[in-house]
């Protein structure tokens, strides 16, 4: 079993406004990620060994280095990454065909810690923040009450799954244009649940300011939680430092202390 | 076929080592790379005090290159010899350990502490550092700062010293020449190029530092044409690096002069680049029928 190994892609779709689902399937086997860990994602030129110089990274130069995306989800045919069209390597990834390969590293990282015995879990995506704790959602099966915050109706994708795996899906847009009208934190702010607010473990993923306002709540409110966060890296595996982010305890590397950390534990 | 090559008296199976600050201390790459299998292994840069590097954003993508302002956040000497140095003794791999210092005294007392340890083959000093005691010059693009903290880490070790020069002066030779003249064993280059990206809608810099280093392909015309300069200037063996991706890239360097060759950024993309790269350039050989890989080594035709 190798962490890094050449996958084949199983099936690459389109899916709301500029998002897409790569599923790519391991050519050995693999490690089984949990909810919360990521991939290193590089694209491969085709199978080794066409050159006597066996050379893995040749005419892949720009870009340059694997992308870090969170592992999505499981299926039959693969595992599968959430990715956002964002710049020149996500614009290359949505044109990617089914049967090209891939480089992939992982899965990397620490995962989502387990809920504490009696609590409820109270699941917060922001974004393509919901690509982090899709699978953890999937886990809960039922258990929990899911948040799911985005700009425009557009953005919000994988609703029917969600509403099956949630108690409650609740949902904001900043435009108004579905759910509540405003930001996903004001939401939370505002939400009694059923439990006393001890009782509610936060497991979230987003832009780096609802994740400070979701650290205020949590404070204010006496709720435990765990944020999954994002910097640029280069190795994924703790080597480069080029990923850390600034903790009560110094900087920890997001690839490895990381990505999931204790929500207090970050400085903001 | 003879693979080996010899450092300033170090001894290595082969001509790949890890560029420092890529390969961490080794053991996070140990899940991917045989380090058996590699020249040596040059660990992530050491100051005599734990550092904690720079704030984030420490590293963005340029064309076909990156530029990193990690700060040379590090564990320290101490903690270095006490929770890595273990790990690596496992290894039949010699140990390269690559230090720095803000002030001349800060650099000899490393290498004493260094120098005094079990199982590190060879020292790399990287001189690529602002001097607190000379107005914050770096000492690696000035002459004479250059040659007086390598004399004073020369009197502090007996191991095989490597310098290795900043590519951010004028004249990379003169300050080889400087570095072997002061008692240095071999000189390495080229450490990163100083460059800087802007993000033109926020109007800032893609680094918290402002500036960073310049790693990767994109540097690598730059570093050989470096390497081929020193390599004529100085008696002592050149490492090559600086953006070597895959064997013909390290064969240009070895071409160019170089006795071996760091392999840095390329282990981001390829945390095996190291052995492809070994065996690309062992294929190259058996299939140009070479004996020896000195037969290559500064064999530049012009």
């Amino acid at each position: 079993m190798s962490r890094y190994f050449r996958a084949e892609i199983a099936e690459n779709r389109p899916l709301g406004k500029d998002y897409g689902i790569l599923t790519f399937a391991p050519s050995e086997t693999a490690v089984e990620p949990e909810a919360g860990q990521f991939y290193m994602i590089g694209r491969c030129a085709g199978k080794n060994g066409v050159s006597l110089i066996p050379v893995s990274c040749r005419d892949l130069r720009d870009p340059l280095l694997k992308r870090p995306f969170s592992f999505f989800r499981k299926t039959r045919t693969g595992y599968q990454i959430l990715y956002r069209i964002k710049g020149k390597w996500t614009a290359m990834m949505r044109d990617m065909k089914q049967g090209s390969s891939l480089h992939v590293l992982g899965p990397l990282g620490n995962s989502y810690p387990p809920l504490p015995k009696g609590h409820t879990p109270v699941i917060v995506g922001g974004g393509l923040g919901i690509a982090s704790v899709f699978s953890l959602a999937e886990k809960f099966a039922g258990s929990a009450y899911i948040f799911y915050g985005t700009r425009t109706t557009e953005e919000l994708v994988m609703l029917d799954e969600l509403k099956g795996f949630a108690k409650r899906l609740l949902i904001s847009t900043d435009d108004g244009s579905c759910g509540a009208k405003g930001c996903i934190t004001d939401m939370i702010r505002n939400f009694g649940g059923e439990d006393p607010a001890g009782m509610y473990t936060l497991y979230a993923c987003g832009p780096r300011a609802m994740m400070a306002a979701l650290d205020s709540i949590a404070k204010e409110r006496g709720m435990k939680g765990y944020v999954s966060l994002e910097e640029n890296m280069a190795c994924g595996i703790g080597a480069c430092l080029g990923c850390v982010v600034k903790t009560v305890t110094g900087h920890q590397r997001v690839c490895k202390e990381g990505p999931v950390f204790d929500i207090g534990e970050v400085l903001w | 076929m003879n693979f080996s090559v010899e450092i300033g008296g170090l001894k290595l199976r082969n001509p790949v080592m890890t560029a420092s600050g890529t390969f961490g201390y080794g053991e996070e790459y140990s899940e991917f790379v045989d380090l058996n299998r590699l020249g040596a292994v040059v660990v992530k840069g050491l100051s005599l005090a734990p550092k904690e590097g720079n704030p984030p954003p420490r590293i963005v993508e340029t064309a076909a290159g990156m530029l990193n302002a990690i700060g040379l956040q590090n564990i320290g000497i101490e903690r270095f010899i006490k929770e890595s140095l273990p790990f690596l003794r496992g290894f039949d791999t010699p140990v390269v350990a690559n230090f720095f210092g803000d002030s001349v005294n800060e650099y000899a007392e490393a290498a004493r502490r260094l120098n005094d340890a079990e199982g590190i083959g060879a020292l790399e000093m990287n001189i690529s550092c602002p001097n607190k005691e000379a107005g914050w010059r770096v000492f690696g693009t000035d002459p004479g700062e250059t040659s007086t903290v390598v004399r004073a880490v020369r009197k502090a070790t007996r191991l095989p010293l490597i310098v290795k020069l900043s590519p951010n002066v004028t004249d990379i030779a003169s300050i080889a020449r400087v570095a072997e003249d002061a008692g240095a064993d071999a000189v390495s280059l080229i450490n990163t190029i100083t460059g800087m990206a802007i993000d033109i809608r926020t109007r800032r810099p893609k680094l918290a530092n402002i500036t960073g280093g310049l790693s990767g392909p994109a540097v690598k015309p730059v570093a050989l044409r470096m390497v081929w300069e020193v390599y004529r200037a100085v008696k002592i063996p050149v490492v090559g690096m600086g953006g070597i991706m895959d064997a013909a890239d390290a064969l240009e360097f070895i071409l160019a002069g170089a006795t071996a060759v760091g392999v840095g950024t390329a282990n981001f993309i390829n945390p095996a680049a190291t052995l492809d790269i070994i065996e690309g350039m062992e294929a190259f050989m058996r299939e140009q029928g070479l004996q020896d890989i000195g037969e290559l080594r500064g064999k530049l035709e012009v």
